[in-house]
């Protein structure tokens, strides 16, 4: 039996996977495949506590940050190719010449 | 109606000052003289109306407007003409137009936005003397006597791209405000005192009090107020600004710091001669100051070598007498010696300004000489008004000085008469020995007495207004170049000239409307301006201004000024007066009876007529004998005295003392303790602290923006943990 627990369990495992991967990994790209798998953990808990108080809102969310994490996606990765044009690297730590 | 007479002339002001600029030098001249000719013929209109009202109650009220309403404190903005307002009105107007007219040549050489500037200050000045002398009350007054003192400054310094001008201006400021600061707070007492600032409120509940035996709340009140009339009318120990005033334009020196300005505080005393003659102590204060005063500046203007400066103390010391008429109590005649003189000052002045004109700027009375034949006109008005100053009989300044000398001596002042005889003597000589140096004998060569400057470096001091040599200003160099050469002078132009005509006459007939009952005449002044010394009568009081002066009337006066200000007990009234009138002769010690009635007085005053006579004549034939005659024994003279000569020539070193006294230590404790401590340490200091922690905490702040995203991240995680974790553990 597969209970709300579980759903729980997976998506916070998932979210600690795509924090790990946005602080760890070295690539730009990287990151931003790791933000959508902790969006995904999100969405998979919205999804589960819909379900478990017979709610059809968590599955609205769901498509909600679909959408948004599309658009994400969408200007991250323009930005990736902006920032490559730019350093010929995609290694997060270059691009810190942006503060005081 | 009156309001006018203040207002033509501010009129003057404000086109001068607007339109100036733009205006031709004829075009600002004629308007700022058409205002003082409209503002003399309004009051000669006003004075006019006056006289024509029966003498116990003369007086003209314009209320303007209500000023300051504050809970019992009222004070209308409220003009009044009374007796002595209409003697002073007729001299600012009268004197005052003439000397603008005069200006109109001297000045010539100005730019004409200069030209437009000056006239806008002298009609500003007109203006607020008018104030001063019309308000019906202190504070008016007192917006007046600060107007003047602000004209003065702006005077003083017209010139002020000199340096020694603009620290003149400064001096005359800084040294007014002194004596502002004691008027102000005898105003305080006064008001406390009596509940009310209007004169005749004043002088009315001062009536109700006994003379003060001791010295008391009155003594303080008068004192304090006579202290701001020592520095408008440079007295001891406030004279100092008067002599260096002589920076400023001759036509000025004229004005302000000879006929009008410097005798508002006489003009005060007299305003307030009830209040003051209930306080014998400054009375007696009042008197010594000005003996004192006049012999001093007397004996400084027997070796000053300025023209001009020769004048002002010359002023300083007549303004002395000035005081002492007051302070033995003999205000007419102390008024009368302040008409007479106003015509003889503004003459010496813009003659002395005629001659600085026609020697393209010098002012050292050593470089002049026989200029008598080259200035005619110039000369015999000059020595018409030194007559007239010198007391000779028959001049106007003969008739009111001696009142003076009589006043104190009949007041039982022997002391006080002996010291201002010594004065006057010393007037007489010191006038006469500017006249000699400066119209007879032989012109000086020009340049030539440079290398005999002694005189110069022995007064140090004087240095400073050494550089003022052309005090004439930027007018030195150009227009006069044809008479550079010494050769031929041009006597003062037409405009100049009227001036001087005109005043010299008044110095000669001015005197008689004041001529002593002694020797046929009938002492006009004296009466006519009695009433405005008097407890003023009920009739002007409560019929012309009405409720509003009983509003202003103090709670605490007596039952009966209460009673007085209910038309119908006229006679009792009156009476109070007359007691009170009677109770102040008393004081002064004078014989209450009428003069007529004792034929002994009579003996005296005649006696003494022909003493202070024979003193004026013999104060001309020392000035004679030693400058026109034996000019070699002066030399030897002030030889055998260097010490005494040099003590005079540096005016008893009273500015060194001063400096050091005052000045040095202000300047210091400004500059060590004020500036380095107070402003550049805690002032400075505390804003400094805290822009300098601003920058330190900023600086270590600033670390954590790194511009590293991973980093931004981080603490956005550990942010978003700990206030999750705070709300499920707390």
């Amino acid at each position: 039996m597969v209970t709300l627990d579980h759903y729980v369990m997976l998506s916070a495992l998932l979210f600690a996977t795509g924090t790990i991967g946005v602080f760890l990994r070295r690539s730009v790209i990287t990151m931003l495949l790791s933000i959508e798998v902790m969006l995904n953990a999100v969405n998979l808990a919205f999804v589960a506590f819909g379900r478990s108080i017979g709610s059809a809102d968590g599955q609205v969310m769901m498509f909600f940050v679909v959408t948004v994490a599309a658009a994400e996606a969408a200007v991250g990765l323009a930005l990736v190719i902006a920032l490559f044009r730019h350093r010929e690297t995609l290694n997060p730590d270059m691009f810190t010449s942006l503060k005081w | 109606m009156l309001r006018f007479i203040p207002l033509l002339p501010f009129i003057g002001f404000l086109i001068n000052l607007s339109l100036g600029r733009r205006l031709a030098k004829t075009a600002s001249g004629a308007v700022a003289c058409l205002a003082m000719f409209g503002a003399f013929v309004v009051s000669a209109w006003s004075v006019w109306t006056l006289v024509q009202m029966p003498p116990d109650s003369r007086g003209i009220v314009d209320q303007i407007a209500p000023w300051v309403e504050s809970g019992a404190l009222s004070i209308p903005f409220t003009l009044r003409l009374d007796p002595l307002g209409a003697l002073m009105v007729l001299v600012v107007t009268g004197i005052g137009f003439l000397i603008h007219l005069y200006s109109t040549a001297y000045m010539h050489e100005e730019r004409d936005s200069e030209y437009a500037r000056y006239f806008s200050y002298l009609n500003l000045f007109a203006s607020f003397m008018l104030v001063l002398v019309l308000g019906a009350n202190f504070p008016v007054m007192f917006v007046g006597w600060e107007g003047v003192g602000l004209c003065s400054y702006l005077l003083i310094g017209f010139w002020f791209s000199k340096k020694s001008a603009s620290d003149a201006g400064k001096k005359a400021f800084i040294v007014n405000r002194i004596g502002d600061f004691g008027f102000l707070l005898g105003m305080f007492i006064v008001w406390v005192q009596f509940g009310t600032l209007d004169f005749q409120g004043v002088a009315h509940a001062a009536g109700q009090l006994p003379v003060e035996a001791v010295f008391g709340t009155l003594s303080m009140a008068t004192l304090l107020l006579f202290v701001g009339a020592t520095g408008k009318s440079a007295q001891i120990p406030l004279y100092v600004w008067l002599p260096d005033a002589m920076e400023g334009p001759t036509p000025v020196s004229a004005l302000i710091h000879a006929a009008t300005m410097v005798t508002a505080g006489v003009y005060m005393i007299g305003r307030n001669a009830v209040l003051f003659s209930h306080a014998p102590e400054t009375l007696a204060v009042v008197a010594g100051i000005g003996v004192a005063t006049a012999l001093m500046a007397g004996t400084i203007g027997l070796v000053q070598n300025d023209i001009k400066r020769v004048l002002a103390y010359s002023t300083v010391s007549q303004l002395g007498l000035m005081f002492v008429a007051m302070g033995v109590g003999a205000f007419a005649a102390g008024i009368f010696h302040l008409y007479t003189h106003a015509f003889f000052k503004a003459l010496l002045f813009l003659g002395s300004g005629a001659v600085i004109h026609a020697l393209a700027g010098e002012q050292d009375i050593r470089r002049m000489g026989g200029l008598r034949r080259e200035l005619p006109v110039t000369y015999w008005t000059f020595l018409i008004g030194s007559l007239a100053i010198a007391g000779v009989p028959l001049l106007s300044g003969f008739f009111s000085k001696d009142e003076i000398l009589w006043k104190a001596f009949s007041g039982g002042h022997y002391v006080v008469w002996a010291v201002a005889v010594v004065a006057s003597l010393l007037t007489a000589t010191y006038m006469f020995r500017l006249v000699f140096l400066t119209f007879h004998g032989e012109r000086a060569e020009p340049r030539a007495a440079d290398s005999s400057d002694d005189g110069r470096a022995v007064a140090p001091h004087d240095a400073h207004g050494g550089g003022a040599h052309d005090a004439h200003g930027v007018a030195a160099g150009g227009h006069h170049g044809e008479s550079d050469g010494g050769t031929h002078l041009h006597d003062a132009p037409p405009a100049m000239a009227a001036a001087l005509i005109l005043l010299a006459i008044g110095s000669i007939v001015a005197g008689y409307i004041g001529v002593p009952t002694v020797i046929g005449g009938s002492n006009r002044i004296e009466a006519f301006l009695e009433p405005s010394f008097a407890v003023p009568g009920i009739e002007i009081d409560a019929a012309k201004l009405g409720s509003n002066h009983a509003d202003a009337r103090p709670d605490q006066a007596s039952g009966d000024g209460h009673a007085a200000e209910s038309p119908s007990p006229v006679a009792g009234e009156n009476h109070a007066a007359e007691g009170q009138r009677s109770a102040a002769h008393a004081v002064e010690g004078q014989e209450p009876a009428t003069h007529a009635a004792s034929a002994q007085d009579h003996q005296t005053e005649l006696t003494l007529m022909a003493f202070s006579s024979g003193i004026a004549l013999a104060g001309i034939g020392l000035a004679a004998y030693f400058w026109l005659r034996r000019r070699d024994l002066t030399d030897r003279i002030a030889a055998a005295f260097s010490g005494l000569h040099r003590l005079l020539l540096n005016k008893y070193f009273v500015d060194q003392a001063y400096d050091a006294a005052i000045v040095q230590p202000i300047y210091r404790a400004s500059e060590r303790g004020l500036w380095t401590v107070v402003d550049t340490g805690m002032i400075d200091g505390t804003v400094n602290a805290v822009g300098r922690s601003v920058a330190g905490w900023s600086s270590a702040l600033r670390l954590l923006q790194t511009g590293s995203i991973r980093a931004y991240a981080l603490s956005m995680f550990v942010g978003v943990v700990v206030i999750l974790g705070y709300y499920v553990w707390r």
